[in-house]
């Protein structure tokens, strides 16, 4: 359980084959319609894939990863990575911070030094944290071929003892959105002395909640967002989480197959008006789809999904979080339970942000406003470490 | 309208763009579980790609199709393809016979013989059809890029002036399986004034129907069977039915990964000991698959689970079907509702067999079994046309 540092490299090979697979996409047809009305947009595809071979530069990329302090350790039967990025104030605290699907540690790469140094951005360094940002087992550099896989309560035991065992913080505080919330909130109800606090741009709300007989204006708005949702954008959890080896297979042959794949998550979960590279950087995104290309982890990525159809909501049924929770609600998120049914699963609320703009993928989209509302959520916690 | 013979050529390039790109399969890894647990198995996959590549011979399975007389007429906006294949009796019957997802009129290769020529198998020239077999519009060769999609409703009505208005068929009888099954359904209440009867080797009722206030031991057993398979099996639908553009990126660059989600539903679909080929041969799979890989037709094979899930279902609420129907229950179909629930959609049940070998691919799997039913059910009925 000794951490050793680690610097991501991909072999020039790799990156060869990338782009020998991309010149030879063959790409499907598309029905006559709306763009993007059916899926991703061919007319999408047939540009990004040729920029992805010809213009992004990958180690640029990997630079940026690789200017964070990064660790391999063998934890839970795996080699779990991490960055250990130390904070930059009189007394810093330990933040880990948790990324979801199909997102990865390059979705904190502007977010990471705000947290760290946020006198470097206007901030106060009282509110600096030393932040840990694990790739979620099974996904990105976490992975390897044929290890054993996660749900959503092993990834919260794994990087609880990462926190604990390895790293050696008594307490700590803990952030995250997608799976990277559901995370937090297992990890709240499970190991819930080790937490200072959790906070969250996403609420771990089981979809099936009762509402009860009089549900408010807003409880009834969030019902319909629920069957809208329930019926349209649930296609990829029904797939992943019955038959992720079936899907696992093209995904993983297919560089444009895998970017379909994930960029249409970024198309209608972010917050745009048509074109959503204004939520995300074109290089941004790509950075992130390369990672989970040249790691192989797509297949394994979808474990979660299958761990969750299959066994208990991360908040099983009777038990709620009760340490103190945060919450920044970011008006493009996919689901947005108001407060009222939120309570229901999070006892202790003591901050609710609700945010100007800003999607599913607020540390990527929103960086500025998403640590700005963690430094705030845990100021008055940072006596409890 | 005027049909035009053809016959399929493959042009070498893509033979040999097909087996180069098999040779560069990239393969996922797969959880150290039991194979077939979470999907295709990696196992069975990494022994079928390279047969296909180096042993599996696509000329061969082209010629047996090209026995077959085979047009394209255009109808509708696009060009349908279609064999039409005459019998080989003293008064031989139209029949159409429509094959389903993920399947193609390569599943008809056995069972159009025995249907066309009954003597030739033992049977009676007096039970001869004439073969009307289409490949489903947006399917395999009825294919062509960009062109209008097609729900199982419109399907019906291309079908239906196929047989007539092209063929002159004023009457004539449907059988089918799967989409074929929905399609000769629709027709069977649409165009009951041209549909003389209809024989399906399933039936179109839907799984998530209310269910009975007291059920009977055989309909709660269905009951329970379809609460499973609107849990475990029913991804597929939901992916094809909400983003089906996004799907077909990666089904469209990667045969493996195409491969991979077609013979998934022949392990799960057919009558097999838990190896799939015991049900279907390998080469007829591959045969089946390479259609869809030559044609580029998957993304466009998804279409009718969209439109089934985005308007109503293919036999609306309310609506029956009074022709006379005949059903061939063959016992690993993945649904098979008794007959105390098929008869208030089908309201004239006249024959209703149970098979005792074979499943979902009954035209593949048990062709002389099914050919036997078909042939049976419509020898009283011969008078009608």
């Amino acid at each position: 359980m000794t951490p050793v540092p680690f610097t991501l490299h991909v072999p020039d090979a790799d990156i060869a084959d990338l782009r020998e697979r991309l010149a030879r996409t063959r790409f499907p047809d598309q029905a006559p319609g709306v763009p993007w009305a059916y899926g991703t947009d061919l007319g999408y595809m047939r540009e990004v894939v040729p920029y992805w071979r010809d213009k992004f530069d990958w180690r640029v990329w990997e630079a940026k990863l690789n200017a964070f302090p990064q660790f391999k350790v063998k934890l839970h039967d795996i080699d779990l990575h991490y960055l250990h990025v130390p904070g930059k104030g009189p007394d810093p605290k330990p933040l880990l911070l948790l990324h979801g699907w199909p997102g990865s540690v390059f979705e904190f790469v502007d977010i990471i030094p705000r947290l760290t140094d946020p006198a470097s951005f206007g901030g106060d360094a009282a509110d600096a944290f030393t932040v840990i940002a694990p790739s979620l087992p099974g996904y990105g550099g976490s992975f390897t071929p044929g290890q054993k896989r996660f749900g959503i309560a092993d990834i919260a035991d794994c990087v609880a003892d990462l926190m604990t065992e390895v790293l050696g913080y008594r307490k700590f505080a803990a952030q995250g959105g997608d799976w990277g919330a559901f995370t937090c909130s297992n990890l709240g109800v499970r190991h819930a002395e080790k937490l200072v606090g959790i906070h969250l741009n996403m609420l771990s709300v089981h979809p099936g909640l009762n509402l009860g007989d009089n549900p408010t204006p807003e409880e009834r708005r969030y019902a319909e967002e629920i069957a809208t949702w329930a019926k349209e954008q649930t296609g990829y959890i029904q797939i992943q989480g019955t038959r992720p080896q079936t899907l696992a297979y093209g995904l993983t042959d297919s560089p444009a197959g895998l970017a379909a794949w994930i960029l249409e998550k970024f198309h209608v979960w972010t917050d745009h008006a048509g074109d959503f590279e204004t939520a995300v950087a074109r290089d941004h995104m790509l950075a992130n789809v390369s990672f989970y290309w040249f790691t192989g982890a797509i297949g394994s990525s979808f474990h979660p999904y299958y761990d969750r159809l299959h066994g208990p909501w991360p908040i099983p049924d009777g038990r709620t979080v009760d340490v103190p929770t945060g919450y920044a609600a970011f008006p493009k998120e996919i689901r947005r339970p108001p407060r009222s049914v939120a309570e229901k699963a999070y006892t202790d609320i003591r901050q609710w942000t609700e945010m100007p703009r800003g999607g599913h993928f607020a540390a990527a989209e929103q960086p500025e406003l998403l640590a700005k509302d963690v430094a705030s959520f845990f100021r008055p916690l940072r006596q409890g470490f | 309208m005027a049909p035009v013979p053809f016959t399929l050529h493959v042009p070498d390039a893509d033979i040999a763009d097909l087996r180069a790109r098999l040779a560069r399969t990239r393969f996922p890894d797969q959880a150290p579980d039991a194979p077939w647990a979470y999907g295709t198995d990696l196992g069975y996959l990494r022994e079928l790609v390279p047969y296909w590549r180096d042993k599996f011979d696509w000329r061969v399975w082209e010629a047996r199709l090209n026995a077959f007389p085979q047009f394209k007429v255009a109808l509708h906006d696009i060009d349908l393809h279609y064999l039409h294949v005459p019998g080989k009796g003293p008064d031989p019957k139209p029949l159409l016979l429509m094959h389903g997802w993920p399947g193609s009129v390569f599943e008809f290769l056995d069972t159009i013989p025995r249907l066309t020529d009954p003597a030739s198998f033992g049977g009676d020239a007096a039970d001869a059809f004439t073969v009307i077999a289409p490949s489903l519009p947006g399917y395999g060769l009825s294919f062509a890029p960009h062109q209008r999609r097609f729900s199982v409703a419109e399907m019906g009505d291309v079908f239906a002036e196929l047989m007539t208005n092209v063929l002159g068929h004023g009457k004539f009888f449907a059988q089918g399986g799967d989409w074929g099954a929905f399609i000769a359904s629709t027709m069977g209440a649409r165009h009951a004034d041209k549909v003389a009867a209809i024989h399906v080797n399933m039936l179109a009722l839907r799984p998530d129907a209310p269910a009975p206030a007291t059920p009977t031991a055989e309909e709660q057993a269905y009951l329970d069977v379809c609460a499973r398979w609107l849990k475990e099996e029913t991804g597929y639908q939901w992916i094809q039915g909400t983003r089906p553009q996004t799907l077909a990126y990666g089904m469209t660059d990667s045969p493996a990964g195409l491969a991979a989600w077609i013979a998934e539903k022949f392990h799960v679909w057919s009558d097999n000991n838990g190896n799939l080929e015991t049900a279907v041969s390998r080469d007829h799979l591959l045969a089946n698959i390479a259609l869809y890989w030559f044609s580029g037709a998957i993304g466009s094979s998804f279409w009718p689970y969209y439109a089934r899930m985005h308007g109503p279902w293919p036999i609306p609420e309310g609506t029956t079907i009074d022709v006379p129907a005949g059903y061939a229950e063959f016992p690993r179909e993945n649904r098979r509702p008794p007959r105390s629930l098929a008869k208030a959609m089908y309201t004239d049940i006249r024959q209703w067999s149970v098979i005792p070998k074979g499943g979902h691919f009954a035209a593949m799997e048990q062709p002389e079994s099914l050919a036997r039913d078909v042939a049976a059910f419509f020898r009283p009925l011969r008078a009608a046309i």
